[in-house]
């Protein structure tokens, strides 16, 4: 049973996707893995039930997934019969079309905007549907539910179209393309309420397990191949969990003993750090997160 | 209470406006940061670049402040949205920039507002700033108004500034006739009456911000009453089945009813409604549902389901306030598309009447409209719109207007009405057959005295003054008012209305249409014989039908009829609401409303009209007074 302001979000959501199907002719929608795109795989599931979901799902694949994330992408995709599209960081940086970061902050997550705009244009989409939400950081508390991109996939945020009522205007040039964020009004403990509510399966990765991990300027990475102990660095095995699945060079995990989705809940409620604290990419500097969307960030 | 636990929690939307220097940015980031929905690492970033601009003390104002730009010019300059929530509520507020320049960020983020928080500066008065919010808000129709009143630890926290603001803003507010508007005295930066009541105001006794922003009524901008069900998507998965999905825009629908499909006309009946969840027996206002009828009838994307008996207005010629948006100015008889409901059509605005001037609310011809100018319109489409006045309907009443040149969304419109022009206003019906022949024909003289005997006697002649006009229009104010003149002027009056005649001799009544009806009959049976002992008199009623009117005007000779309709925007009555009506038929508790949910026929033939919008009631009663002398009944 879903609370009222969830229903509201709920139903806002489904008019979202549904305006998106409606309106352009080749939408997609943009698959991380993570639990923001698991929820929207489920709204859109809903908002066109009993007909299947009319577009498929894209992949971004920076090389760098949790194996459990890439498991449970696949089973996802079976039970919901629809086609996923994979597109790899690797090809973009064979292809010279980026050139991959040194150091041991390298990360490739700012590399697959290249390789996420490449995709849009090879396969002509004129929608991306993502899993973003205003609450996540600053520079997105003004995004748009239909966010227009240039011809380069660009974001002006100063020169953004009103947006009214629910009318949501998807008109467009050719070459031009929209990203459209259905869970633009969720809080991240809106999206917990509802994942629990809704009882909607989630990665292994987001519950309490012990793992070896590394403490990076006071995020805890997950050691692995791509990321190894820096001089001074130790491996440590620790209870964790993490909050948000990203690449595992950049996605940090919180200690944490929350073993279900009643006790994620209950954590988030009372955190005091946003999920996206957790993230090395947005520290870079105040502004990281405006500098990446103009840009073409997901 | 723990949060898995959370019962029914409401979603409130609000607005926040105010000027630059008016802590509009601080009081959200104290809301947010006094309700804990300010996480450490965000007060951290803060706390970094709050130091880094050589600040003392951390600028709340940070927290909300999003984009670069604006940090650097410390203005916010466009809608952003933020989330908090308190065990009560969840709250998203739209917070938008107060400056002139930005009128169409405050008109976006007021679009979907339930609630606005305008911002005063206790130390600055009521700014033609202020009153500009006040007016987009009403313009918009949020149906609640909070008037914080800023900074009050910089006036010592004393209450007769307070209530200078408060007196002022109350006289402008009034002439919107804005529905609910509650005054809170706070400091944003000091967090008095916020969350916690301030102790340094004993004197204030009403709630904090956040007690009311949790307690006040939301819904009241949805219309619960008629349904309204525009398509958005049709579902074909196979041979079988096709579904019609869709957001009910107003009203609710449950299986087994009659619907019509606009604009085909074809009718059918609701088979299912399906959602992933199971198919549910109904569904109501907002919920995203997918119908099926028990017929195969053509419907695609734009159309609208409807009920048999609840039809929307179909024009092609509109009468509607627009919001410029654009930097690219109106062009008059330019083309437009026009996004309503789920509809694309083109259009193109034929007429420009006036444009309001938004500070002083004045209007003014002009011959375009340009970015952050509102101006009413006439808008011509090329296929007819099925629409609800935006005064009823705020999701069938609103529009878009997009460049096709450059796709932008360059306006944002309200629908007022159908177009209307003198030559239309001339076709009304004219024609006087009495609907109840039943009634006797005019008999005035059933007594020993005559009418004329007592015409002589009195000094002046008798006469049946209808005043009809909206709930809350001021009929009785002004007849009251009259009376008293009449009485001084020696005049011998009668003064009947709906309240003392429902009190006593229509007891027995209600308000079922039959009802009304008889109402009406016995009010005029008793106006007549009111007439027939010599008396100008003074008889109050809604009475919204024509044939009802009409009823009471052939019992009266020609000449000693004077309808008088009081005319006052139904927007402006609701918001006056004196009786708090308007809120209850809103909120569907009152079935067959006047203006509402029942019609009002608006009188073709009226001797006078008056309009309580725009005239002083003295101003009115001149205007009758005049009537009455230049028609022989007072000397």
């Amino acid at each position: 049973m879903l609370s009222n302001h969830l229903r509201i979000l709920e139903s806002e959501a489904i008019y979202v996707l549904r305006e998106v199907a409606a309106q352009f002719e080749r939408p997609l929608l943009l698959f991380s893995g993570g639990k923001d795109s698991i929820l929207l795989s489920h709204l859109a599931r809903k908002a066109f039930y009993p007909a299947p979901i009319p577009f498929p799902f894209l992949h971004i694949d920076t090389g760098h997934n949790f194996p459990e994330t890439l498991t449970f992408r696949d089973e996802l995709i079976a039970r919901l019969g629809v086609r996923l599209i994979v597109r790899y960081v690797q090809d973009s940086i064979d292809q010279g079309r980026v050139v991959e970061e040194t150091g041991p902050y390298a990360s490739r997550n700012a590399l697959q905007t290249v390789t996420l705009l490449d995709a849009l244009a090879e396969l002509k989409a004129d929608a991306a549907i993502g899993g973003a939400r205003r609450d996540e950081e600053k520079a997105r508390a003004k995004e748009r539910f239909f966010s227009h991109r240039d011809e380069f996939g660009q974001w002006d945020p100063k020169n953004q179209r009103p947006e009214l009522w629910n009318l949501y205007n998807g008109r467009k040039k050719a070459n031009e393309h929209f990203r459209v964020f259905p869970i633009s009004n969720w809080t991240e403990l809106d999206v917990w309420q509802y994942i629990q509510a809704e009882r909607i399966p989630l990665p292994s990765l987001y519950f309490s397990h012990e793992r070896e991990v590394i403490n990076r300027d006071g995020t805890w990475l997950a050691a692995s191949e791509v990321v190894r102990p820096l001089p001074g660095e130790t491996i440590r095995r620790k209870t964790v969990r993490f909050r948000t699945i990203g690449d595992m060079t950049c996605t940090g995990a919180v200690e944490s003993v929350a073993r279900t989705i009643e006790e994620i809940v209950n954590e988030v409620a009372t955190a005091r750090v946003t999920e996206r604290g957790t993230r090395a990419d947005d520290k870079r500097s105040e502004a990281a997160m405006e500098d990446r969307k103009k840009a073409g960030y997901f | 209470m723990t949060p898995t636990t959370l019962p029914q929690i409401d979603l409130l939307r609000f607005s926040t406006a105010g000027s630059v220097d008016d802590g509009k940015s601080t009081l959200i980031g104290r809301l947010l940061y006094d309700s804990k929905a300010i996480f450490a690492d965000q007060l951290e970033a803060v706390e970094r670049a709050s130091a880094s601009r050589g600040d003392e003390e951390i600028d709340l104002a940070l927290l909300t402040d999003g984009l670069r730009a604006e940090r650097e010019q410390k203005i916010t300059i466009d809608v952003a949205y933020r989330y908090f929530a308190t065990p009560k509520r969840k709250f998203i507020i739209a917070d938008t920039p107060g400056h002139i320049q930005y009128t169409r960020n405050m008109v976006t983020g007021a679009s979907t507002a339930e609630l606005a928080i305008i911002l005063i500066d206790a130390r600055k008065g009521v700014l033609t700033q202020s009153r500009r919010h006040g007016f987009l808000a009403t313009l918009l129709r949020i149906p609640h108004l909070v008037v914080a009143v800023n900074k009050m630890d910089l006036v010592d926290y004393a209450q007769n500034v307070y209530t200078e603001i408060v007196r002022d803003y109350t006289a402008f507010t009034q002439k919107l006739n804005a529905q609910d508007v509650t005054f809170i005295p706070i400091s944003a930066l000091r967090g008095d009456n916020i969350v916690e009541k301030s102790g340094h105001m004993p004197w204030y006794d009403g709630p904090t911000l956040l007690h009311h922003l949790e307690n006040v009524n939301v819904g009241a901008s949805l219309n619960n009453i008629d349904f309204r069900y525009p398509v958005q998507y049709v579902l074909r998965p196979n041979q079988q089945f096709r579904g019609y999905a869709g957001q009910v825009a107003s009203g609710r629908i449950a299986v087994g009813e009659a619907v019509v499909a606009l604009p085909s006309g074809l009718q059918s009946r609701v088979k299912a409604i399906v959602t992933a969840d199971g198919e549910r027996d109904w569904a109501n206002v907002g919920d995203s549902v997918v119908l099926t009828l028990t017929d195969e009838i053509d419907i695609s994307r734009g159309d609208m389901l409807v009920r048999v008996n609840n039809l929307p207005e179909k024009s092609n010629r509109l009468d509607a306030t627009l919001c410029w948006m654009s930097e690219e100015p109106l062009k008059r008889r330019g083309q437009y598309w026009v996004q309503h409901t789920t509809r694309l059509v083109s259009g193109f605005v034929a007429e420009l009447n006036y444009r309001i001037d938004v500070d002083t609310m004045h209007r003014e011809a002009t011959d375009t409209l340009r970015l952050n100018e509102i101006g009413r319109v006439q808008l011509v489409t090329t296929q007819p719109l099925y629409y609800d006045r935006y005064a009823l309907n705020r999701a069938t009443g609103s529009f878009i207007l997009i460049d096709p040149a450059t796709n932008n969304t360059v306006a944002a419109g309200m629908i007022r009405g159908e177009s209307q022009d003198v030559g239309r206003l001339l076709e009304g019906e004219v024609e006087a057959t009495p609907v109840r022949p039943k009634s006797s024909n005019v008999i005035w003289e059933q007594h020993g005295i005559t009418l004329a005997q007592r015409e002589e006697k009195n000094g002046h002649k008798a006469a049946v003054l209808w005043f009809t006009g909206l709930s809350g229009s001021g009929k009785s104010t002004i007849a009251r008012k009259l009376e008293q003149h009449l009485f001084a002027a020696g005049i011998h009056t009668m003064y009947l209305d709906g309240d003392n005649l429902r009190h006593g001799l229509n007891g027995d009544l209600g308000f079922s249409s039959a009802d009304r009806q008889e109402n009406i009959r016995r009010a005029a049976e008793l106006a007549k014989l009111s007439f027939a002992h010599g008396n100008v008199t003074l008889a109050c009623f809604i009475s919204p039908f024509t044939a009802d009117r009409r009823f009471a005007r052939q019992l009266i000779p020609d000449g000693r009829f004077l309808e008088i309709y009081v005319k006052c925007d139904l927007e402006v009555v609701k918001r006056r609401d004196p009786k708090g009506l308007y809120a209850k038929a809103l909120a569907g508790k009152i079935p067959d409303f006047t203006g509402i949910s029942s019609p009002y026929e608006e009188p073709v033939n009226a001797e006078l009209v008056v309009e309580t919008d725009i005239y002083s009631v003295d101003d009115i009663i001149a205007q009758i007074m005049a009537l009455l002398r230049q028609r022989g009944i007072v000397p």
